[in-house]
């Protein structure tokens, strides 16, 4: 495969990646940690934790 | 109206919707929170509807549950893919925050100022050890650590979420401390930083500007270097030789810029070839 080839290729690749993460991260309830993390207010964030 | 700068606004208004929390002092803990925006917006900004990705992906790294967040990288990698460092020109609100404060008049000659090109390399320091590093390795004896970026670094957590939160509520004042201190003094200096200095924390302190930037040169969307011409950026690059860079933040000025001055003179190979024969030709 030529570079510019490889090149136009990889995002596609990395895309496809993100989307089996995502899919991976969703199916082990990683959405609630996300949520539970950010519907509380985070003390470290405002800098008091 | 640029269509930058309304995009920017758009982007800003809309992560930061929930109005109701700024006059209560009180965050949106409604399903939006579960996913987040592609740029800088804390969490805790009494306004905030959607989650912030690197404080995300620092609570689930720092946490006892999971050691590697998917989702969060996954979305960080995504985003990357198609969009490359054009978040930070266009999807960031800290980054609009940044020009709206490099906009004060205060000091002159700002353009004369220079970044040395080592401080440049910060951002993937902290990226390294703040966001990835601590979180991950210093736990303590339930296996819980800290998200270390959040905690002592972090200006949007200061400016967005601790400034208007502790402002409504005294029992948060009352518990401030040291550390708040260390983090306002740090976001006043940074804030003088933008003043001075075009984007002054996306280019030395930002760790998802330096991961976006891995992806600069491959993402979809990029611009033609064949559109730019000229010496117009305000990120101190040189656009012909850089657009598309690690620092490049496809802002796409240099591009309207080339499109005013040049007009009708060609690519920018041409402009270039042009230029270099007349520079011979006066020598
Ligand atoms: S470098 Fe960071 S703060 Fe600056 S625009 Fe990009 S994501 Fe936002
Ligand atoms: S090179 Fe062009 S697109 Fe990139 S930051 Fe500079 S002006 Fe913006």
């Amino acid at each position: 495969m030529t570079r510019g080839k490889y090149l136009k290729c990889l995002p596609l690749v990395i895309l496809a990646v993100a989307g089996l993460f995502i899919a991976i991260g969703v199916t082990r309830g990683e959405v609630e940690a996300v949520l539970e993390k950010a519907v509380n207010i985070c003390l470290e964030c405002i800098g008091i934790g | 109206m640029k269509i930058r700068p309304l995009v920017q606004s758009l982007v800003l208004l809309g992560s930061n919707a929930y109005l109701k929390g700024f006059m209560g002092g009180r965050i949106y803990k409604g399903p939006l929170k579960g996913v987040c925006v592609p740029g800088l917006n804390c969490y805790s900004c009494p306004g905030a509807l959607f989650s912030c990705p690197l404080g995300s992906l620092q609570a689930i790294l720092a946490g006892w549950e999971y050691s590697f967040s998917f989702y969060v990288t996954g979305l960080l990698l995504g985003f990357g893919a198609i969009f490359g460092r054009f978040i930070c020109g266009f999807l960031c609100p800290f980054g609009l925050i940044q020009e709206l404060l490099h906009k004060i008049p205060l000091f002159k000659n700002k353009r004369a100022i220079k970044i040395p090109k080592f401080f440049l390399y910060i951002k993937y320091v902290i990226l390294a050890v703040f966001v990835v590093a601590l979180p991950v390795f210093a736990k303590g004896e339930f296996g819980v650590g800290y998200p270390a970026f959040c905690k002592f670094l972090c200006p949007a957590g200061t400016i967005e979420a601790g400034l208007p939160l502790l402002a409504g509520s005294e029992g948060l004042r009352k518990a401030a401390g040291a550390l708040f201190l260390w983090k306002a003094l740090l976001s006043a200096a940074v804030v003088v930083g933008c003043v001075v200095i075009y984007r002054f924390f996306c280019r030395v302190l930002c760790p998802l500007g330096a991961f976006y930037s891995f992806f600069n040169k491959i993402s979809l969307l990029r611009i033609d270097p064949d559109e730019v011409r000229g010496t117009f950026c305000k990120m101190g690059l040189n656009p012909v030789l850089e657009v598309n860079s690690l620092e490049c933040i496809r802002c796409g000025e240099c591009k309207a810029h080339a499109k005013r001055r040049f007009a009708g003179r060609g690519s920018s190979a041409e402009v270039m070839a042009n230029t270099t024969e007349q520079i011979i030709h006066s020598a």
